[in-house]
């Protein structure tokens, strides 16, 4: 029974690895870029619902949807301002660099505005725990959320890419930039929607991932974004299935050798599927092979 | 002379050799005659320590062409591995510059070592990927010296990942690293004239690298990879070769970090991935490839938030502005164009030609 609640606090998590990690995947697929400041676009979107919540009072449904907004203009603002200058720069090294100083700059602000000093985030979710099996395995309101809305988001991602005009563009400005423009796609304006999109959906896991552990720092997001990078990789980059699985995976890796071998293990391991992945199948679960042209 | 005049390289090299030695010489004699406040002063070696640090990453970064996150992971070996053999030997050489210079080649060796090992894997993987697996790769080697535990008796060495008990020491023995509490009471052999010495020796290493037949390769790797290798570049052996020295380097300043403390301990904040961006840093405000550039800009960089204490709090915030504005300015394709139109070297030269014609 506990392996049992052990397994469901990595689905848990891993739900909330898997919502960063669709917003990676689907940047890196479309602008073939490692965007290093989505985890701290996270942290942004923790603050808002926190300041939203206990500084005006409103209701956490309002206040998510607002640091959904507030984080998806951010998102397009760091997309236009930092990284499209830098498109079609001559060195990969370049844009990378300057997503590490957005994450550094995103940091310190937060760092400046709140302090160093942990805050205490007063869970969104309000619901009566489950308890299953007499009371023996019991399932929290944020862990039912937290898998519920991964699960529809995945869905609504795939049906958006796959249904729609706007989703259609995406899958072409990913598979070719150069050909999509001259089809007529307006790749800027794609590769803007992915950033929103994404920035959107890394406020939603600050809301789950600052529910369910609710200290906050300026640091909060910089270690689950890493790790649900990793995810991303794990699943294959640029794979919106991919990410899922793959974050779920990991969350579950994590937990279970928090519970069964060091708790101060745990992130060496995740790093290690990590590595492991990248050598023995460095295009992850479900991602395409790249033949590298001359 | 006449190659001090011909040869632009040899030139720029001298000027950098001749910059650390004004500098120093200049410190040496603000502090002999009390210029210095003590404040300052605590400061000297940690500059060294992060010169150092920027030379290695500027290796790795500015001539091989990969970004690696991981370096404060390899400064986490070469400290660890540098103030263990210290402490070790403190009641055997008791001459504490022998003992200082030794525990600096076991650290650089150490942390070769390790450079090498984890270069095998990760030198395979590009841009973006090899990033991230640095980063991952330094993660793993903090959080593994954190559960770390290692003993001494008269039997010999005794390890444990687990905790101080589990290592069964006979009575007499003594912890030497104690897992998350690290190694305490490394004699504190490191000075400001040692961090001089070790700037010296690798500037010497890496410009002479640079200016050799390997470094050639090494660039060409850089520029090219598909070119250099159709003409007959082993890829692997010279990455791995830029890698592993950048690492040993990265490890040296570790060993001058742990004994300029009393007591070392993997934390974040020191060896943490947070530790490999502030190097980062220090090597792109200086200029990408640019070896005297990051000195200059690790030293003052270092340096210029103690000289200015009402902007400590924006300071961070500052950098990394600069840092996004820097990238920008020197590889957006647009304003490179701009640059290109606008500079002023252009102007000269076409009111020349124009005056010619």
């Amino acid at each position: 029974m506990r392996f049992l609640n052990y397994l469901i606090n990595g689905i848990s998590l891993g739900s909330v690895y898997a919502i960063i990690a669709l917003g990676y995947t689907m940047v890196y697929g479309i602008a073939k870029m490692l965007n290093f400041a989505h985890g701290d676009i996270i942290m942004v979107g923790s603050y808002a619902i926190f300041c939203l919540m206990s500084l005006t009072g409103l209701s956490p449904v309002v206040s998510v949807v607002l640091a959904v907004l507030i984080c998806t203009a951010l998102g397009i603002t760091v997309e236009a301002i930092a990284y499209r200058p830098l498109r079609g720069a001559a060195s990969p090294l370049a844009v990378l660099i300057t997503a590490i100083g957005v994450s550094y700059f995103l940091q310190n602000m937060a760092l400046l505005i709140f302090g160093a000093n942990t805050k205490q985030f007063t869970s969104v979710i309000n619901m009566e725990p489950l308890s299953l099996f007499g009371g023996s395995v019991t399932i929290t309101g944020e862990t039912i959320v937290t898998i519920i809305s991964c699960i529809l988001i995945m869905v609504l991602l795939l049906t958006f890419i796959n249904k729609t005009k706007a989703g259609q563009a995406m899958l072409a400005v990913s598979e070719d930039q150069g050909a999509a423009k001259l089809m007529g796609v307006n790749v800027n304006g794609t590769i803007s929607l992915t950033f929103a999109i994404g920035s959107g959906l890394a406020a939603i896991a600050g809301m789950l991932l600052s529910s369910s552990y609710p200290s906050l720092t300026p640091y909060t997001g910089s270690m689950p974004g890493i790790k649900a990078f990793v995810a991303a990789v794990f699943g294959g980059i640029g794979s919106i299935p991919g990410a899922f699985i793959g974050g779920i995976i990991l969350g579950i890796i994590e937990i279970l050798s928090k519970a069964y071998i060091s708790s101060q293990l745990s992130d060496a391991i995740v790093f290690m599927v990590l590595i492991i992945v990248l050598l023995v199948r460095p295009t992850g679960l479900l991602g395409k092979k790249i033949q590298e042209k001359v | 002379m006449n190659r001090f005049k011909n040869n632009k390289k040899f030139r720029d090299n001298i000027i950098t050799y001749l910059l650390v030695i004004v500098i120093f010489a200049v410190v040496e004699s603000l502090k002999a005659t009390g210029h210095i406040s003590s404040l300052m002063k605590g400061l000297l070696v940690p500059v060294c320590i992060y010169i150092i640090c920027a030379i290695a990453l500027n290796l790795c970064v500015g001539i091989l062409g990969e970004l690696s996150l991981g370096h404060a992971g390899f400064m986490c070996v070469g400290a660890f591995s540098g103030a263990f053999f210290s402490k070790c030997t403190a009641e055997v050489i008791t001459v504490a510059p022998v003992r200082f210079i030794l525990a600096i080649i076991i650290g650089a060796l150490v942390a070769s070592l390790f450079g090498f090992l984890i270069g095998i894997p990760v030198l395979r993987l590009k841009g973006d990927y090899l990033a991230i697996v640095t980063l991952a790769f330094g993660e793993i080697i903090k959080n593994v010296i954190n559960v770390l535990y290692v003993g001494k008796d008269s039997e010999g060495f005794h390890f444990s990942l687990k905790d101080m008990v589990s290592l069964h020491l006979k009575e007499g023995g003594q912890v030497i690293i104690n897992g998350a509490q690290g190694i305490t009471g490394t004699p504190n052999d490191s000075s400001f004239e040692a961090g001089f010495v070790l700037i010296i020796l690798t500037l010497f290493i890496v410009l002479n690298l640079i200016d050799s037949r390997d470094g050639r390769a090494i660039m060409s790797i850089r520029d090219n990879t598909i070119a250099s290798e159709s003409v007959g570049i082993n890829v692997t052996r010279y990455k791995l070769m830029a890698f592993t020295i950048s690492a040993g380097i990265a490890g040296v300043a570790g060993v001058l970090y742990a004994h300029n403390l009393n007591s070392l301990m993997a934390q974040p904040k020191n060896f943490g991935y947070n530790m490999s961006i502030t190097i980062l840093l220090f090597v792109v405000l200086g200029g990408i490839g640019n070896i005297r550039g990051s000195i200059i800009s690790a030293a003052v960089l270092t340096l210029l938030p103690e000289l200015l204490r009402g902007l400590a709090d924006y300071r961070m915030l500052i950098y990394a502005i600069v840092l996004i504005i820097l990238m920008i300015f020197n590889w957006s394709p647009a304003i490179l164009e701009l640059r290109k139109k606008y500079s002023v070297r252009n102007f000269i030269k076409n009111k020349k030609t124009k005056e010619v014609e």
